[in-house]
Parts: C-alpha cells; structure tokens; sequence
C-alpha cells in the first residue's frame, strides 16, 4: 500500500478556495504545540500573536506600515513569478532603492529645497531599483545566468553599499558617531494620512500599486502575456510574446516597486537612513507573493495577515516572552502548508495497492 | 608560521564549510533536485551541533547531530517538493526562512557558551614537516571528511551503478521512469544525502571554526555554495576547486583589510558574491551548443501519470 | 508449431470506465513474426504494455511457455525473456550509448565487459554502435539501434517493437527487417505492431487485429490486401472527401525563395537553399520523415524564427522573413503546429485565453492594450459550433479535452479567421478518425475559398487525399513539387530516404544535378 500523486483533470476550484483557510488553520494548530513545548499557554500565546493587535487602534496602524512595503515589493515579485522570472533580490533592490532615493534628501539637507523633494526622491528609489534588477535581468536574457543566485548574491552586496555609504560619506557628523544620516528635512518625508499617528502615504500607494496591478494582470494584454510566459514558454513565443523583453520587463517592475518600497520606508517610519533598517521585507515579501497566490488581491490581504504575525511577535517578545525568532519559524510553516495544500489544487492524493506501484509507467 | 601556511590554513578553514554543502547539493542536484534551503539547512546543522557538542562534551556528537538536522530539514523539503509535487525554489526559501528561525529559537539559550573545538590530527614527524606539515597532517577531522567525501562522492557517481541511476534520473526523469526505476525514492535518498552534508557543512563552524555559536553565523555559505554547485558544472573535482577559491576570496579580503589597504572593508566583504556573478555569467555562457552541462531535469516537477 | 510461446487470455485493461482492452486473445509463437494492427486508440499500445508487465490487467491472465505468470514490472518480463523496442525512446541525453544500454538491463555484467560485447552484437547484427559516444550526438535512427540492440543484449525469446519504422527511412526500414528475419530464423518470436499494412503484409506471418478495445481478427497478412485488412482495422467506411472539382488556381500567395537556416539547436536540422510556392486555392503537401526539418521550416514560415532575408518568405506579396508572428498574422496568415499541448495551446489555460494566444493579432480582441472576454468567448462559441468541438463545459482548460477535439479547436480557431494563407503541420496526427476526416474536409474547404494552405504531413495516405502537389523534404532540402496525381508512393518513399526518383516517377529529386541518378551515398543517409 502506498500514497501516491495523481493530475487532476481540471484545477479544482473548491480547494482553490479553501487552501489558504486550511493552510492557516494547521499552521495556528503546530504554533500552538510549538507554544507548549515553549512552555507557554498556547490560547494566551495565540492570542497575544493574532487578536490583540487587531483589538487598538496604535497596533492596527502599525498594521498598515509594516504591511505597506510587503504589499508593494510582493505585487512586483509576482509579475515576476507569474512569468516564471525568479527573482530573489527584492530585498537587494529595496536597499538600493532606499540609498538612491536618501541620496537626494541628503544632498538636499538643510537647504531650502521646494516640495518637489519629495517626489523626486520617490522616483529615484523606484529607478534605482529598477536599474539594480536589470543587472540579473540583462544576466538571465543576455548569457543564460541563474536570475535565482544572481539577484542573492547582489542582495549581499547591497547591503555592504548600504553600511559603507552610512558609516561613511553620509554619515551625520553631528550623530555622535551613530552610523546613520540626519534626520530627514521635512520636506523630504513621507506625510503622515492622519495627525497624531504612523499612518503615511506609503499605505496609499500600497493600494494604488495593488489596484493597477489587478487590471494590468486581469484585463490587459500585457498581463496575458505574462502569465502565458509563465505558463507555456512554447505557446508564448507561437504568440508572439517576447519572453526575453518579458523577463526584463517583469524584472524592472518589480525592482522599480521594491525600490520605491524601501525609499518610502525610510523616508517614513524611519526617518533617515541606516544600516539594517529593513527586518528582511524583501525576503518576506516572497512569502506574501507566494501566500496571496501572486494574485494582487491575495496578496493584499496576505499581506496584512503577515504584518500581523510582526507586531504579534514584537507583542509576544514583550509580554510573554516568547523569542522574535518564532516569527521566522511560524512564516516559514505557513509557507510550507500554503504551498502543501496547494498542490491539491492541481493534485489528488490515492492510494494504491503495491503490486501497481512504481511500475505502472508512462511511455 | 609563515604567512604563507597561515594563509593556506585559514582558507582551509573557510572553504570545508562551503566544500560540505556543495558536495551534497550536487548529488541533490545531479539527481534533479534544486534544493535553495541550503542555508537553513546549514544554520540548523550549526546550533544543533553546538547543542549537541555543548551538553556531551563530545564534537562527534555534535557533528551527528549537525547531520541529523540536516536531514531533518531535508526530509521536510523531500515531502514537499517530491510527494506533494510543490515549486522546488518556494520550498526551499520557506526551507530557509524556516531553519533561520527554528536555528535561532535553538541557539538563543547557547549565545555567549563556548565549547571545545575538534581536535587536530598530529602525526610526530609528519606533521612537523615546515611548509606543508601542518596543511596536510594537522587538520581536523571535518577537513579530511570533506575530501574524502569528495572522492567518493566522484567514485560513486562515476564508477557504481547507483550513481549511474542517479545521474540518469537527473537527466531525464521520464526515460528513468518508463525504464522502471523508483524516481522519487531516488531523488528523496539523494536530497537526505544533501541535507545530511550541509547540516555537517554548518555543523562545522561552531565545532571547529570558531567555538561560539551566534545566530545568523552561516551569513549566506549556503547560498554561495549552491552557486559553487553551478561553478563546477556540476563535478565533484570542480567543487573543490571552487570552494577553495571562494574560501581563497574570502581569506583575501580579511587580510587586505589588515593591510589597509585605502579600500572600504565592506567592498572587500562584498567581494566573494561579486566574484560569483561574474562566475555565474562566465560559466553559463560557456555552455552554448555543446549539450548540457546540467543535468536536464533539474527543478522540474515529476508526477508519473497511471 | 507446438504451444504458443506466449498467451494473452482475455485481458480487460480498465481506465476508469474506459475499456482500452476488451477481452483479447491473443497467440505468439516462436519462429514467427505477429502483427498488432489498429487505429490510433485501438488498443495496440495498451495490450504491450500489459505483456511488457508495465500495466496490471484488470482481468484476465497471462501465460508464457504454458505456464500462467503475473508480471509485477519490466524487471519480471526482462527476466521471462521479454524484451521491448517502445515508439518514444527512453533514452539519456547526456550519457554514452553503453551507458544507456546499462540502465536498459538488469545486470550486474562487469561495464567494460558490458561495452564490449555491445559493440560486438551490434556490429553482428547490422546496427553498429560506438559505446562512448553520446546519445545527444546521434541521429535518430542510431538511437533507435540502441533501443533495439539493448533489447537483443538479453537474448530475448519474445521481442516486441511499437511501430518501429515510423521514424526510418525507407533504406533504415529495409536493414530493420534484415535484422528481424534473422531473429524469427534464430527461433525468436517478434511482435509488431504497426498501421503500416504494406510493411505488415510484407515482413509479417500472422497478423491480430484490434479495433476499439477488442480484437476482430487474426488473419495471414499475406494472403489479404492492404484494403482488406483497413477496412478490418476501421470498419465502416469514413465518409470520402469531396474533390473540390474545378478549384482555381490563383496567385502565389505563399512563397518561399532559396531560404538556408542554420538551427539554433544542436539538434536540429539546417534548413538548405529552400524553395516552394503555394497559389491561391491549392492545397501543397510537404511529406517526410519526422525530423528532417520540418519543425525548423514551420518556424521559418511563422516567424518564430527570423529567415536571414526579408524576402526569403513572401505572403501575398509582402516580404516577410524579418516579420515576427504576429504581423504575420495582420496580413492574414495564420500557422498551426504540430505539438497541440504546450505549443499550440497553454495546456492549464482555459479555451478562451487559448483564442486569445493567436486572436490578439487582430482588433477584435485586444482594444487598446485591454483584452475583450466576450469577444475571446464568441470565438469559442463558433469554433465548438462549426467544428463538433466536444467538452465537458462552456470554457474548459485545454489540456481536459481530448487529442481530437483539441486539434479541432486549434484548427478551428484559425479557419475562423479566415485566412489568407494557413500552414499546418500534422493536422491529424493521433486525432481519432473522425475528427481526422473533419479537419481534413474543412483544409480543402477553406482552399476552395481561395486561401493557399501547405500541410506538412507524415502521413501519405493524408496527403493524398487532400494536397494537389507533393514536395518531399529530406535533411533539410525540399525536393520539387509534383502534382499528386502523377506521383506514385515508391517515388515518395525515396524522396524520403533522400534517393533521386527514378526519371519516369516525374518531378526532380532532392539536390539533384543530373536527373535518375541514385544519390544515397552522397547525401550520406
């Protein structure tokens, strides 16, 4: 007797459906074991982690500030995995972009710049990483390079950019030699949405990017295109689809989006630039791409469900002291059962008799 | 010492973790699977051998406890990747992130203990021979154990008929299949394998490199080794000079930073990713039309239709 | 005689409620060759596998030498004494012909000894293989001398080949039944299947027919015709295809000129200085053997590849060797290829979004960068009504439906364009027969609309039942084209082998400086 994998005929939407749902509801089961063998209270654990952030309003803001740039930097990763392009330097690209886009707000310091800092900066963030994807992107088309090891390894490099530039040049020579710029200038700042809080525009164009992204993949040619990609290289090219223009469009995209995500991120919670800023969104980012079925909506929503497993986390570490580590270990287990419950949607589990087993072959 | 034995030994040191990890993945991937949870494959061989090293005293212990997590983590991917026919590249990074929070979650009580590192070999006479005495006959156990897995790793793979199915099954899993062989068995024993070696790989760094454990100590030999794999077109001689050339790289910025040489310290660290990009794109654009270099059905899923 | 080597006794091989063996009986001795006949789908394959130990019956047993057995895999047939030569090889790109001839056998034989008596078996046998080479390096026909020489090393009582000569040459043909009369004359038992009733009636004693699951006959191929022994394998008659009479030839609308493309695989097949023209309201059919250029022609005429001149293709007076596929497609071309899952189609994608893949050339679907979805759904709509197009919903993935139906979507949906000039390459290859004969009638209706149509085929009954001229292409050179009523299938076949046709066959032979001449060793075949 054994288990074997069958293809399903078509996809099965019920699961389609479910998937997430189940794929959470064992995830909250083996954190609760988890939080037993931690010795502490799974209900009161759960709790802390999933309900009480959403219970004030201070933790729900923070909600959508740390959802803000996964949501932005996910929706570009998954016009790249649609088509197939595996790109894994998000994180790289939103260094990048946070260093150019902070280069202008230094420049600008002091002086009696007009608001057009501001947006400028935002373009350059966007540029910036636009321009570090292409190194991988040009890599890929250019001379068959794995776009997976490529774009890792500039994430590395990046971030010793990133220390140099802080420890360095822009180092702010009245910071008490604290590796960071100054503060940013005012006009160089995100706005804030509502007085007295974090809420900054950064979570409005998180909703923009989302909203744009829906009908360029749902209603125009150009999203078509990238899905068939993605899907059949061979049908594609039949089309007409430029796979190469595709893999560095989707690259340039997606590093634009990271870039601006990161240039906003420190122009607006932070504050300034220094080194480590970022917890790693560019890497958990692909787990709300892979979460929100690369499907902007989803993603939307995986998002969100993500920044909560933070501020649950920052809670936890506070209140009952459970490590920041969890976090990484329960986003991982998600991801494993979101991708397990997954594969039923393509797939059947049965069950076999042994005597039809590895034998029964195709061909 | 010299400086040029101190030189060798540190490269050493820096290369047996990388040699490790690659040697595995390559059987992983020889046989068709793209294993990218290297790192947190590594990460967990790293706490769980200071674990098991700090409460039995015993660095063997350590180390088979550095490999049980490994496969551990392995067996984890095996199940997804291979019985539920899951995106190898999203398995392994959920791998990754996964092994960086559970090694971490491990370690957080060990931060700050020491404990005593493997031995080295000394042989009277030889190793005392000036130059390469030390460098040949004064390592430690995880060195030798590195070459020696190299060698049979090439002999295994080359001169036994299991490594002939092996390499079939990464070549074309659908020949392999049609022809009878068990083609997930096989992929699941070779991604044990790979997992068994980089839990080692990591295993070695607080056992031997340095007698601490700290979270993150890995800092990305994992995804370098995987380039390494692509390095050495997938040949078990090519990886070891591959790891020796990144250890090399590695050793090199250290000691122009000591030199100080007028060059920040961070564009010396950034050196060894910076070298496997170019290496990656030189490589790959070798391939052309001489067949592949790698093997044919790496990454792609397989699910025998009945 | 005695008793039959080995004994099919009423097999039933169910796939869910599909019978694809019903209940067949079937008797191979030593010291003969039996033939397997049937349609695509009839059963053939099924029944070998079973034999082969590679399917389970769902009822009914076995018996080898008398004795019943129960075969849990290959491994058991191979030990039996089984050896089987499959159609799709299985073979390993990257490794050495010794190396997959290993893998092929269940054996602990030393490799250096393993290598050596290969490549003296091989030569005894009038295959030779060099044991170190590469298969990435071989022809098509030397791989299959792999498959088959494999299958000699373990001394087999019982070989059985699945339609071996489909990708032979006429001359490969010849020294394959060489080889298989000395087997039969060693005491050996051959089964073979095959469609080919010429082959069969030539090479084979006994022959077992099977139509829709179940056997209808056993026969000696040699004492019926080739007509005798279709109309077993079919049954009743498929409706003729109407001859479009008086169609008028009109313009070249399709023309090629001298074209020479070097592939851009290592295994492909340089496409060499050629040439063909194709009027409005004919239909010209390209036959050969598989692999002899003919996917590197279509992506030359779709533009998936670009020609080095502009002018190497010209549609309706436009150069267009530089043109991608999509402006081809504006001027009113449209191409249809051979694989239909993954080339054709994107097999997880809904028929829609498959209109979409070829439709979004023209206005009517894509406005202004947006995609219009009731347009993309109208076109399903009309294909599904005009070509029979049979499925479980209103709009499912393509990989659901079955090889005709999608074979008559993926036609359908560009006759529906109505264009000007359509290629097609294979447009019945393992279609059942009557999606065949729907596909067929509606290329000679669209031709009779004025449209120039060039099918590439495999198959030569196809094309001569449709085209009005035939070219031959043959390691990457087209012969001329002769008009099909003057051409006889002796001729073709060696234009396939790459030979001259003999002068009074008409038309000219491939590369051929002086007419009639026999140019097997200088096209090195």
């Amino acid at each position: 007797m054994q288990l074997v994998l069958e293809r399903r005929a078509e996809r099965s939407t019920a699961i389609a459906v479910a998937s997430p749902l189940i794929a959470i509801a064992l995830t909250l089961v083996t954190m609760a074991i988890l939080f037993a063998a931690l010795g502490k209270n799974p209900v009161t654990a759960l709790s802390v982690y999933f309900v009480d952030p959403l219970t004030d309003s201070y933790s729900l803001v923070e909600l959508a500030v740390k959802a803000t740039p996964l949501i932005i930097i996910a929706v570009g990763l998954s016009l790249c995995y649609l088509a197939n392009v595996w790109n894994i330097g998000a994180e790289g690209q939103f260094l990048i972009g946070a260093v150019c886009g902070s280069w202008l707000a230094v420049k600008t310091q002091g002086t009696d710049a007009g608001f057009w800092v501001l947006p400028a900066m935002l373009i350059l963030g966007a540029v910036g990483g636009a321009l570090y994807a292409l190194i991988p992107a040009i890599a890929k088309v250019r001379f068959g390079a794995s776009e997976i090891l490529t774009s890792l390894m500039l994430v590395y490099v990046a971030d010793l950019l990133l220390d140099y530039l802080v420890r360095g040049p822009w180092r702010d020579p009245n910071g008490f030699n604290f590796p960071t710029t100054a503060e940013f200038d005012p006009v160089a700042t995100v706005p804030i949405l509502i007085e007295e809080t974090r809420l900054h525009l950064g979570s409005l164009i998180a909703l923009v990017v989302v909203a744009v992204a829906s009908v360029v993949l749902g209603r125009t040619i150009k999203g078509f295109e990238i899905k068939v990609v993605g899907a059949a290289p061979r049908a594609a090219r039949f089309a007409g689809f430029d796979a190469d223009k595709l893999v560095i469009l989707t690259f340039v995209i997606s590093g634009a989006l990271a870039g601006l995500a990161g240039i906003i991120e420190v122009a607006g919670p932070v504050g300034h630039l220094q080194p480590n800023f970022s917890p790693g969104y560019g890497f958990t980012a692909i787990i709300v791409a892979f979460l929100g079925r690369l499907n902007p909506i989803g993603i939307l929503i995986a998002g969100l469900f993500l920044a909560l497993t933070f501020i649950g986390g920052e809670q936890a570490q506070i209140s009952i002291k459970v490590p920041l580590d969890l976090t990484k270990v329960f986003q991982g287990i998600l991801l494993f059962y979101v991708l397990a419950c997954d594969s039923l949607i393509l797939y059947r589990i049965r069950v076999v008799s042994s005597r039809s087993g590895a034998a029964d072959g195709i061909v | 010492m010299g400086l040029f034995e101190a030189i060798i030994l540190s490269v050493l040191a820096a290369s047996t973790p990388l040699l490790l990890a690659a040697a595995g993945e390559l059987v992983t991937e020889r046989a068709g699977v793209l294993n990218l949870g290297l790192e947190g494959m590594m990460i967990m061989g790293a706490a769980c051998g200071f674990a098991g090293a700090y409460f039995t005293g015993s660095v063997i212990v350590g180390a088979l406890a550095g490999i049980l997590a490994g496969m551990f983590m392995s067996a984890l991917f095996a199940a997804l990747t291979l019985g539920l026919a899951v995106n190898q590249v999203a398995a392994g990074l959920a791998l990754t992130i996964f092994g960086i929070g559970l090694s971490g979650l491990i370690g957080a009580g060990f931060v700050g203990e020491r404990i005593e590192t493997a031995p080295h070999l000394y042989l009277p006479m030889l190793t005392d021979i000036p130059w390469i005495g030390k460098i040949a006959f004064g390592q430690d156990g995880f060195v030798y154990v590195s070459i020696a897995l190299v060698i049979g790793i090439w002999w295994f793979l080359y001169r036994t008929r299991a490594g002939l199915i092996l390499r079939a099954v990464g070549d074309n899993h659908v020949s392999a299949h049609a022809l009878g062989y068990p083609v997930l068995r096989i992929r699941t024993l070779a991604v044990l394998f790979g997992g068994a070696c980089a839990g080692l790989g990591g295993a070695y760094l607080p056992l031997a490199y340095t007698p601490f454990f700290t979270p993150g100590m890995t800092a990305g030999r994992g995804w370098i080794a995987l380039a390494l794999v692509v390095f050495a077109s997938w040949r078990p001689g090519r990886v070891v000079t591959g790891a020796y050339l990144f250890g090399g790289v590695t050793i090199l910025q250290l000691h122009a930073q000591a030199m100080s040489l007028p060059i920040p310290s961070q564009f010396m660290s950034s050196l060894p990713y910076l070298a496997t990009v170019v290496v990656l794109i030189v490589i790959s654009r070798r391939r052309g039309l001489a067949g592949s270099a790698a093997p044919a059905s790496l990454g792609l899923v397989f699910v025998p239709d009945r | 005689m005695g008793a039959p080597l080995l004994s099919a006794v009423q097999i039933t091989k169910r796939f869910g409620s599909f019978a694809a063996n019903d209940s067949v009986d079937l008797d191979v001795y030593g010291g003969e060759v039996h033939a397997l006949l049937g349609e695509n789908g009839a059963g053939k394959s099924t029944l070998v596998k079973i034999i082969y130990g590679l399917l389970q019956p769902t009822s009914g047993e076995l018996r080898f030498m008398g004795r019943k057995v129960e075969l849990a895999g290959p491994a058991a047939a191979r030990a039996l004494r089984i050896g089987m030569v499959f159609q799709h090889f299985s073979l390993f790109e990257n490794l050495t012909v010794a190396e997959n001839v290993a893998l092929g056998l269940s054996t602990a034989e030393p490799f250096a000894v393993l290598s050596r008596r290969l490549a003296d078996l091989s030569r005894d046998y009038g295959l030779p293989l060099e044991p170190a080479r590469e298969v990435w390096r071989l022809s098509v026909g030397e791989r299959q001398r792999i498959e088959i020489v494999r299958a000699l090393m373990q001394n087999p009582k019982l070989l059985i080949l699945d339609e071996p000569t489909s990708v032979l040459t006429p001359q490969e043909t010849d020294q394959l039944f060489i080889t298989l009369r000395r087997l039969k004359a060693e005491g050996r038992a051959i089964l073979y299947i095959s469609h080919k009733l010429d082959e069969v009636k030539a090479l084979c004693d006994t022959a077992t027919i099977l139509r829709g699951g179940k056997k209808v006959a056993t026969c000696d191929p040699r004492l019926e015709t080739a007509a005798s022994l279709a109309r077993m394998m079919v049954g009743a008659d498929i409706g003729e295809i109407r001859a479009a009479a008086g169609r008028t030839r009109g313009t070249a609308r399709l023309i090629v000129r001298d074209l020479t493309l070097d592939p851009d695989d290592p295994h492909g097949v340089r496409l060499d200085t050629v040439s063909l023209e194709v009027r409005g309201g004919e239909i010209l059919g390209i036959a050969g053997v598989s692999g002899n250029g003919q996917d590197e022609l279509f992506a030359a005429l779709s533009g998936e590849r670009a020609s080095p001149n502009a002018d190497d293709v010209v549609i309706d007076d436009r150069a267009v060797g530089q043109m991608s596929i999509t402006d081809r497609r504006r001027l009113g071309a449209a191409f249809v290829p051979e694989e239909r899952l993954g080339h054709g189609t994107a097999p997880r994608m809904r028929l829609s979004d498959n209109a979409l893949l070829t439709g979004h050339a023209s206005a009517a679907m894509v406005k202004r960068g947006f995609i219009d979805r009731t347009a993309m759904l109208a076109t399903v709509d009309n294909t599904t009504k005009v070509f029979d197009v049979r499925k479980a919903k209103r709009d499912p993935e393509a990989v659901s439906l079955s090889g005709g139906n999608l074979q008559k979507f993926i036609v359908g949906r560009e006759i529906l364009r109505e264009p000007g000039v359509l290629v097609v390459a294979q447009p019945t290859w393992g279609v059942d027969a009557g999606a065949a004969a729907t596909i067929r009638q509606a290329l000679f209706d669209l031709a009779a609309r004025g449209a120039a149509v060039l099918v590439i085929s495999q198959d030569l009954d196809e094309l001569e039942e449709i085209a009005d001229r035939i070219a031959v292409i043959f390691h990457g050179r087209l012969s001329e084209a002769i008009e099909a009523a003057a051409v006889t299938r002796e001729a073709l076949g060696l234009l396939m082998g790459g030979s001259a046709a003999k002068s009074d066959a008409g038309g000219g032979a491939v590369g051929a400086k002086a007419g009639g001449k026999d140019l097997d060793h200088a096209t090195g075949a």
